[in-house]
């Protein structure tokens, strides 16, 4: 039976056939979803920053796209997948209010271009996305084929 | 002087009460002026929360919930969040501009400014206790709202203390109105340096 296992933020977690995965209300975090084609083997991480360094509170790898993208890589690769079956697909990075302060400014944008960085070092091609707009998403990534579903409020759902 | 540890939490929890009770007391004056009624206010929940409660005070991070944020700057920086329920909002709105407006009804433009009147007065209501009770000098800035699922709505604070710390001070507001009780949760997310400069100023730590 099909199991839906939830991701929370700054988090991650890998599964496999017939599960699926899953992140709630995601607003300026980004969601990467990456799938094994020959296994079936699904990975997902709900990243909050681009990156690690200069930041304080950087104890939690999965909280970075840095630091996170490759260990969700490493997990998926510990179940049995392998890195030239994998392809990844993105959503989220809104920007949930207009901010004044420019350090802060779109952080939302600024995680969805570090995760892309981050996936082309790793030589995993992006085939879809659903990112930026000023609304949040609830995500649930399927092991069967790799689709994304996205639903929000009041903006439909939609499959990637 | 030389406090237990249980000690040093009752005389916290103290602190953080007497912030709520100023702060509500302000409240209640200005939003009684500005409706022209009587209303009644209380605060049940006054403590710091580490950013994996908050989706789950909210009731989850999928439930629909209307977000107004400002801009701390001063002696303390940071945010203040205010997030309520959609119901809430709309009992809010009714009372303000004596609309009848049922829980599934759009914003308009008039209402929004409206409910970012209501998060500016109140966030002036905390800060002056916070100022009454350390001295400091806050500003807060225009007001922001948003509606949409509450992970996403505090996904914005969550990565400021992502970026900064991991602690809010959290006080629970219910505002009672003739029949109506409104719940609104305020959220004080100071960076990690204004953290604790506001937690010895309030001589907690």
């Amino acid at each position: 039976m099909m199991e839906i296992i939830k991701v929370g933020m700054a988090d991650l977690n890998v599964t496999g056939y017939p599960n699926a995965l899953t992140t709630l209300g995601l607003g300026s975090c980004v969601g990467v979803c990456i799938y094994d084609t020959k296994t079936k083997i699904i990975g997902m991480i709900h990243i909050m920053l681009p990156y690690s360094w200069g930041v304080k509170n950087n104890t939690n790898p999965a909280k970075f796209a840095d630091t996170g993208i490759p260990l969700l890589i490493e997990k998926m690769e510990e179940l049995g997948a392998a890195k030239k079956n994998m392809f990844a697909k993105l959503a989220g990075g809104a920007q949930m209010f207009e901010v004044t302060r420019s350090e802060f400014m779109n952080i939302g944008k600024r995680n969805v271009e570090a995760a892309k960085k981050v996936l082309q070092e790793q030589n995993i091609p992006i085939v879809a996305e659903d990112t930026g707009g000023n609304y949040g998403r609830t995500i649930i990534f399927y092991s069967e084929d790799g689709r994304l579903e996205i639903k929000t409020i009041g903006k439909g759902t939609k499959t990637i | 002087m030389n406090l237990s540890n249980n000690e040093m939490n009752e005389m916290y929890l103290d602190v953080l009460k007497e912030l709520g009770n100023i702060g509500t007391g302000n409240a209640v004056s200005a939003l009684a002026m500005m409706i022209g009624r009587k209303i009644n206010m209380k605060v049940p929940v006054v403590k710091m929360v580490n950013l994996q409660e908050v989706p789950e005070i909210l009731g989850g991070a999928e439930i629909p919930v209307v977000g107004i944020l400002l801009n701390v700057e001063g002696d303390i920086e940071g945010f203040i969040m205010f997030v309520m329920s959609q119901s809430s909002a709309h009992l809010l709105v009714n009372m303000l501009l004596g609309t009848t407006l049922n829980g599934y009804s759009e914003f308009t433009d008039i209402e929004k400014s409206a409910l970012m009147e209501i998060g500016n007065i109140l966030a002036g209501a905390y800060l002056t206790a916070l100022s009454t009770l350390t001295g400091f000098k806050m500003i807060q800035s225009v007001p922001q709202l948003a509606e949409d699922m509450a992970g996403a709505i505090l996904s914005f604070p969550a990565i400021q203390f992502g970026e900064t710390g991991d602690t809010a001070l959290y006080i629970e507001t219910e505002i009672f109105e003739e029949s109506n009780r409104i719940v609104a949760d305020f959220f004080l997310i100071p960076t990690i340096e204004s953290y604790q400069k506001m937690l010895k100023a309030l001589g907690v730590a």
